[in-house]
């Protein structure tokens, strides 16, 4: 067994960093995830493992800090919240676009605009449907437990990695702000140079003579080189699709109604769950774990075992619940239920939604 | 078995750091924990709180409006949170600045002299520990060596020296808590 | 006059000019006259001169170098608009022993991207950094830059620029020099020969730095022409160049070894 820790989601994200054998963090400060780089700072991974962290003048440098050193074929990271996200989203694009590999978090908080530091669920289109311009996916994972905010940093770059794009950790301050039990991996060492020039053919490492050049870039200026590429990242978009769809589902067995959440929404609505099992309702947890893949075809699986309705559950006005749509496609009754703009719904709320939009309605 | 608990005060209390405490025993002794503080404007100079729940099973929501037990460490956390507990659960409270103590009948209520009684032993910080020891008296969902084992986790090094300080203000909070309201 | 064959000129013994292998033979896209080609050329000569390519990344900005990468024949990264020192900074940091530079015109450089051109100056990034400053967007037709000179015209100015109504042209390369994390500061052209054989001192000065490990950034300014975006011939861009550029933005190093020239 690892080692046993009590840590916040935001230390623990960082602890993760360091543990997968990151090469680098660069990020710049806010509200409710500071504790990211504070901790980094504190715990001088430098002496640890040689990983470079370093504050950023903004976020807008901070991540292509990251495209930079990304390119050059390190496991680098970036953690942010909402709005910060918002500025890196340009940076991403170009990651996106260029095909590099990196871990970034997000750790929600409630908008739009300064909005509140409290906690939020509302950036799932920015993080599910690309954020920034042009036809792209990220894979994004959505902790739940702060010992998820952990493995996900792990999970994240293999997954980076195997398909070369951004992978975002969706979180939000009650998960970044809560501290929990982790057992902590063990140590993965840091690539060296020598093994990062040999394992990635595409990394900008300096060409050595007799070999091609390399070159990261987004740019393709004719529109059908631009659309073959295009077609390309598709292509890899729809193996994603095919293997890489994770979720839990809880008490799914039997259930009639689902409620359907990620994050802290599925842990506040596992307790309606036993509060309504106690009641005497057969209803379960569909825990979605990646938000992008989403769980589809699995959720028309749920319909043909006799589900009659799913509430989807998530603090914001309603965003995941059109996926939710998307993939049961009309064969049970679909409605959203959350509080937003940084107020959390409470387990009690969430059975009262239930009873009255799904069971009752 | 699961414990509900809202610690609730003034910022400075040490109320995070007895959530803590409290969090880093049930680790000891193998349970699931979660520690989920009130986090923003709100904790300078005003009231913070923390929730900690503590449990043999996985733990679902770390977000409450109800709780088997309250601490209420002033009078803002009084009003808010006395209404929370429930029915058949417990609260604890510092009559320190109370103004209006607790009405309810359908709850047990003790009272501990954490203030006074940690100002008598010499230091105000232990407060929270003589708080702690009188919740472990009414509720001992963790044992003391546990608690011990916790301290030693959770405080730097250079703290250690305090852990013999600690552990009597523990034992001061337990011999002290007054029962106020018992159910039968 | 003697009549020499093709084959006579162009057997090896008879060679005078080589170009350097790292420039690719790819047609430059740039327009004919334009400062970018010989910038680029002197900039990989220094390269393969001081033997770095192996361990040399550089960084194509946002602007009509977009292209670098298909012009300079070494590993590189084409970075989004204003951001190749923030790029650079990534690098430099994940590999201190290899050598980082960026290639930025002035609107990427001095508009866009002020906020990571001073901060990698001012934490004293140990890279090196060439700056194109033609006074003008060239890539996007000639639009007004931060550097566009009082009374000169663009497509954004088109009764040039009035400093009441636009404000003042942003003297980049004296700012950065006052900053405690640069090390070489210089401000070079490309248009005659004398200048391209100064420019390229400079350009070997900043490279070698870096090499060295002196600290800081070593920073070099190229003023240079916009025959396109300014609208005149070749010549007269030139010579519009030494008659108007050259008095706002002095030729000449501005900091040496991490100290201010006076
Ligand atoms: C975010 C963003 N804004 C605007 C543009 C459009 N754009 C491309 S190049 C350029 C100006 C480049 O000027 P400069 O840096 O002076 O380079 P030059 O072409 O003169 O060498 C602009 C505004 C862009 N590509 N990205
Ligand atoms: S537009 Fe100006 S800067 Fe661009 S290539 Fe032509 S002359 Fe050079
Ligand atoms: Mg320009």
């Amino acid at each position: 067994m690892g080692e046993l820790k009590l840590m916040k989601g935001n230390e623990a994200l960082a602890e993760a960093a360091i543990r997968a054998g990151a090469d680098a963090y660069f990020g710049y400060p806010i509200t409710p995830q500071s504790e990211v780089i504070e901790y980094l700072m504190a715990e001088k991974p430098h002496e640890r493992t040689g990983m470079v962290v370093l504050q950023a003048e903004s976020e807008v440098a901070a991540i292509n800090m990251i495209y930079g050193a990304a390119g050059a074929g390190k496991k680098v990271m970036t953690s942010s919240s909402s709005p910060g996200i918002s500025l890196k989203q340009e940076g991403l694009s170009y990651i996106a676009g260029a095909e590099l590999p990196c871990v970034y978090a997000n750790v929600v908080r409630g908008g739009p605009g300064l909005g509140t530091i409290q906690p939020s669920q509302a950036d799932y289109f920015q993080s599910t449907k690309g954020g920034g311009h042009g036809d792209y996916r990220q894979i994004v994972l959505a902790p739940a437990s702060v010992q998820e905010m952990a493995d996900f940093v792990k999970l994240g770059f293999e997954l980076a990695f195997k398909y070369r794009l951004p992978v975002l950790i969706l979180s939000d301050g009650v998960i970044g702000q809560m501290m929990e039990k982790v057992e902590l991996f063990d140590q993965v060492p840091r690539l060296t140079d020598k093994e990062i020039e040999e394992k990635y053919p595409w990394a900008t490492t300096g060409r050595k003579k007799g070999t091609e050049r390399r070159v990261i870039t987004s740019l393709a200026l004719q529109a059908h080189e631009m659309e073959a590429h295009n077609l390309k990242l598709q292509a890899k978009y729809k193996t994603i699709r095919e293997n890489e769809v994770r979720y839990e589902a809880i008490n799914c067995d039997d259930a009639e109604y689902i409620l359907v959440a990620y994050g802290s929404s599925a842990r506040i609505a596992q307790k309606t769950v036993q509060m309504a099992r106690q009641k005497g309702l057969k209803v379960g947890l569909f825990r979605l774990i990646t938000l992008y893949p989403f769980p589809s075809v699995d959720m028309q699986e749920l319909c043909k075992q006799g589900v009659k309705g799913f509430l989807a559950v998530e603090m914001s006005s309603g965003q995941m619940v059109e996926d939710v749509m998307l993939a049961v496609k009309g064969c049970a009754k679909v409605a959203h239920f959350g509080r937003f703009g940084g107020v959390v719904h409470t387990p009690e709320e969430v059975l009262n939604a239930l009873e009255q939009k799904i069971i009752g309605g | 078995m699961t414990e509900e608990l809202i610690i609730a005060g003034f910022g400075g209390q040490g109320v995070l750091s007895m959530g803590k405490i409290l969090a880093y025993s049930g680790i000891m002794q193998d349970q699931e924990v979660s520690w989920m503080p009130s986090y923003g404007p709100e904790m300078r100079g005003g009231t913070a709180n923390v929730t900690v729940i503590v449990s043999d099973e996985r733990i679902s929501s770390p977000i409450l409006t109800i709780f088997d037990t309250a601490i209420i460490l002033n009078q803002q956390s009084m009003d808010k949170f006395e209404k929370s507990v429930r029915p058949g659960g417990t609260l604890i409270y510092d009559p320190n600045g109370i103004t209006r103590h607790p009405e309810r009948t359908d709850i047990n209520i003790y009272q501990i002299e954490g203030a006074r009684l940690a100002s008598e032993m010499g230091n105000t910080k232990i407060f929270n520990m003589v708080v702690l020891g009188a919740y472990l008296k009414v509720n001992p969902i963790v044992k003391l060596e546990n608690v011990i084992k916790g301290l030693k986790n959770s405080l730097p090094a250079r703290y250690h020296k305090l852990i013999p300080l600690n552990e009597d203000a523990i034992n001061t909070g337990m011999k002290n808590v007054v029962d106020m309201h018992i159910l039968n | 006059m003697t009549n020499i064959s093709l084959e006579e000129i162009i057997k090896p013994e008879n060679l005078v000019y080589e170009k350097t292998k790292l420039m690719t033979d790819n047609v430059l896209s740039y327009c004919p006259g334009c400062g970018h080609g010989t910038a680029h050329r002197i900039a990989m000569e220094i390269i393969e001169e001081l033997d770095l390519q192996e361990q040399t990344i550089g960084i194509a900005p946002v602007g009509c170098s977009v292209l670098a990468y298909d012009f300079m024949n070494i590993d590189m990264q084409q970075a989004a608009h204003g951001r190749a020192p923030a790029v650079a900074t990534g690098i430099k940091r994940v590999y201190p022993d290899k050598i980082v530079f960026t290639y930025q015109g002035d609107g990427d450089l001095a508009a866009i991207g002020t906020a990571e051109t001073i901060h990698a100056c001012n934490r004293g990034e140990n890279i090196t950094i060439i700056f194109i400053n033609n006074g003008i967007y060239g890539m996007t037709g000639g639009q007004m830059a931060p550097t566009t000179i009082p009374g000169m015209k663009s497509s954004t100015s088109p009764y040039g620029r009035d400093i009441k109504l636009m404000g003042n042209p942003l003297k980049m390369t004296e700012l950065v020099a006052h900053l405690p994390g640069t090390y070489f500061v210089t401000r070079q052209a490309v248009h005659t020969p004398s200048a391209v054989r100064k420019a390229k001192r400079a350009i070997r000065k900043a490279f070698e730095n870096q090499r060295d490990k002196k600290p800081g950034v070593s920073f070099v300014e190229i003023v240079s022409n916009c025959n396109s975006g300014w609208k005149m011939t070749p010549t007269d861009a030139n010579k519009w160049m030494e008659e108007n550029m050259f008095p706002y933005y002095p030729l000449g190093d501005i900091k040496v070894d991490g100290e201010l020239v006076k």
